[in-house]
């Protein structure tokens, strides 16, 4: 069954490849060493969008953010990102260019205090967001400020996390299951926060796990299985998709 | 037991000049390992080419000790990022021994070429006139050299410290050596900045051996004196800790001038049983955190 869902997911994915995708991923391939991971992966997120990567543990879902970033040192196919392919291109150069990445594990530093972390990441395009405006998102890193990054909840540090790259100044953000491990209140603030960057015109490539709480923020979806895009939906067709994502999901 | 104050200070301050050249050296050390994750056997080699460069920038071009002051640093520091762009690079991700393997290669062949040259005999290095001369305190006569020694290289460490815990710059160096592939796609150049601060780590070694000159003449085997106790040195202070290795430089140096005055025939060893005593109590060393 996958393997027809991929025949038929593909030209889906060329057809909604518009001019206005910010990031058109196409026959992305990538490997760990000798395991090939990544089995021809396309997919494009438009400006303004919040897209999200659905699929199983193992799927490729974390690999596929890790290889458009230009971490996953093997990788082969074509990754565009505003028109400039960076499929060559090193993760800092790629970073520069304005993509921003926050990794499944939060990767918040603990030899740095949380205004450090914060402050972290150079400015790579004007309009980054202010400190107070992210105080405004986060009013909880205001009183934390000076502890350990690591001290954090997990919460914070989710929260320290996305407030980190959103000083750089990059408008396209890749968020690796910013709700994995946090209380459900918790979960429900980083939807919010997520709803108001999309309102403020930010794009956003999601991964997730946790599918209630992807179909509150994103607008279209992508679902992996074996290195591979099996099918794609909008948010508004969910519904009618319900049965076919508990099969792939195994929810 | 009666105790002569004048050759107690005269021996705290010998072991306040070694000192200076401990902390130096093992700062140097510490930034390495911590950002490199290589232990670098090479940089008592680098240590003597600072003494080296020194002499020839004299001897050669006529520029004395304050240029050489400035200058040695930087010619060892780019010799040394030379060496990390061409070789130390490759062995990103292996073992730690290739890496001290390596750099205990290169020590052997760079001591070996200054040595074929110059034999293992000292070249004269005079003190500057400056700081010739010294103060009598009352309680120990402080030669001005030594004092500025000590007082410099105290500056040097602190100032270190300082670029490394409280800039940003400093920030970045420490986040990359947590997690050096995140930094970089924060957008951040590492590998410049790996070849950057090994470049440093060795424009200090290159510094001690400026510094060192005036004090212990000019030989191609000065570093390889050293090395040793700077490497137990940085082992007591915690791998990879900046102000660990201060602070122990300073404290070791210390400990081996009292020594020298109370049991002279312990001088030689009492900071390897430190070390020892702290690897039984404190593996990580005194200042560093447990793995």
């Amino acid at each position: 069954m996958p393997s027809q869902m991929a025949a038929q997911a593909a030209p889906r994915t060329v057809q909604s490849a518009a001019a206005d995708a910010v990031l058109q991923v196409e026959n992305l391939q990538a490997w760990y060493g000798e395991s090939h991971i990544l089995h021809g992966v396309n997919f494009d997120v438009r400006g303004g969008e919040v897209v999200t990567l659905l699929g199983r543990n193992g799927a490729g879902k974390t690999t596929t953010l890790k290889s458009v970033m230009g971490i996953i040192g093997k990788r082969s196919g074509s990754v565009s990102f505003e028109g400039k392919q960076i499929i060559r291109a090193s993760s800092d150069r790629i970073a520069r260019l304005g993509v921003a990445f926050c990794p499944e594990e939060r990767g918040i530093f603990a030899s740095l205090d949380v205004r450090e972390n914060l402050m972290l990441p150079p400015q790579v395009r004007p309009g980054g967001l202010s400190l107070d405006q992210i105080f405004e998102l986060f009013p909880n890193l205001k009183e934390r400020l000076n502890s350990q990054g690591t001290k954090l909840s997990g919460g914070e540090q989710q929260m320290l996390a996305i407030a980190r790259i959103l000083r750089t100044g990059a408008r396209f953000l890749m968020l690796d299951e910013p709700t994995e491990g946090l209380a459900p209140v918790i979960i429900q603030q980083i939807g919010k926060t997520i709803a108001e960057l999309k309102k403020q015109g930010f794009t956003i490539l999601l991964v997730e796990q946790n599918f209630r709480f992807a179909s509150t923020v994103a607008d279209r979806f992508y679902v992996m299985e074996h290195g591979k895009i099996i099918d794609t939906f909008a948010n508004s067709d969910l519904a009618a998709n319900m049965d076919k994502l508990h099969a792939y999901l195994g929810v | 037991m009666g105790i002569n104050t004048q050759a107690l200070m005269a021996q705290l301050l010998v072991g306040l000049i070694n000192g200076s050249f401990y902390a130096l050296l093992s700062l140097g050390l510490a930034v390495i390992f911590g950002m490199l994750n290589i232990i670098n056997f090479a940089h008592g080699a680098l240590y003597m080419m600072g003494a080296f460069v020194a002499y020839f920038l004299l001897s050669i071009f006529g520029l004395n000790y304050w240029f050489a002051l400035v200058l040695a640093p930087i010619i060892v520091g780019a010799f040394g990022m030379i060496l990390e762009r061409t070789m130390l690079q490759r062995l990103a991700g292996l073992d730690h021994l290739y890496g001290l393997l390596l750099t205990f290669g290169l020590a052997l062949i760079i001591q070996g070429v200054f040595q074929n040259f110059f034999g293992s005999s000292g070249l004269p290095y005079a003190i500057p006139t400056a700081l010739q001369g010294g103060t009598n305190l009352g309680f120990m006569f402080l030669p001005t050299y030594r004092a500025w020694v000590v007082v410099f290289s105290l500056t040097v460490c602190l100032l270190t410290w300082f670029l490394i815990e409280k800039t940003r710059l400093g920030a970045y160096l420490r986040a990359a050596t947590e997690n050096p592939t995140l930094v970089r796609a924060f957008g951040v150049n590492v590998p410049r900045m790996i070849t950057l601060t090994y470049g440093l780590g060795v424009g200090l070694a290159a510094l001690a051996g400026v510094l060192s000159a005036p004090i212990n003449q000019v030989r191609p085997l000065m570093g390889a004196d050293l090395i040793i106790v700077v490497f137990a040195v940085v082992v007591i202070g915690g791998m990879g800790s900046i102000m660990g290795s201060i602070v122990t430089g300073f404290m070791l140096g210390v400990l081996e001038g009292l020594t020298k005055y109370f049991y002279p025939e312990a001088s030689n060893t009492v900071v390897f049983v430190f070390m020892v005593l702290v690897l039984l109590l404190k593996p990580s060393g005194l200042t560093g955190r447990a793995a």
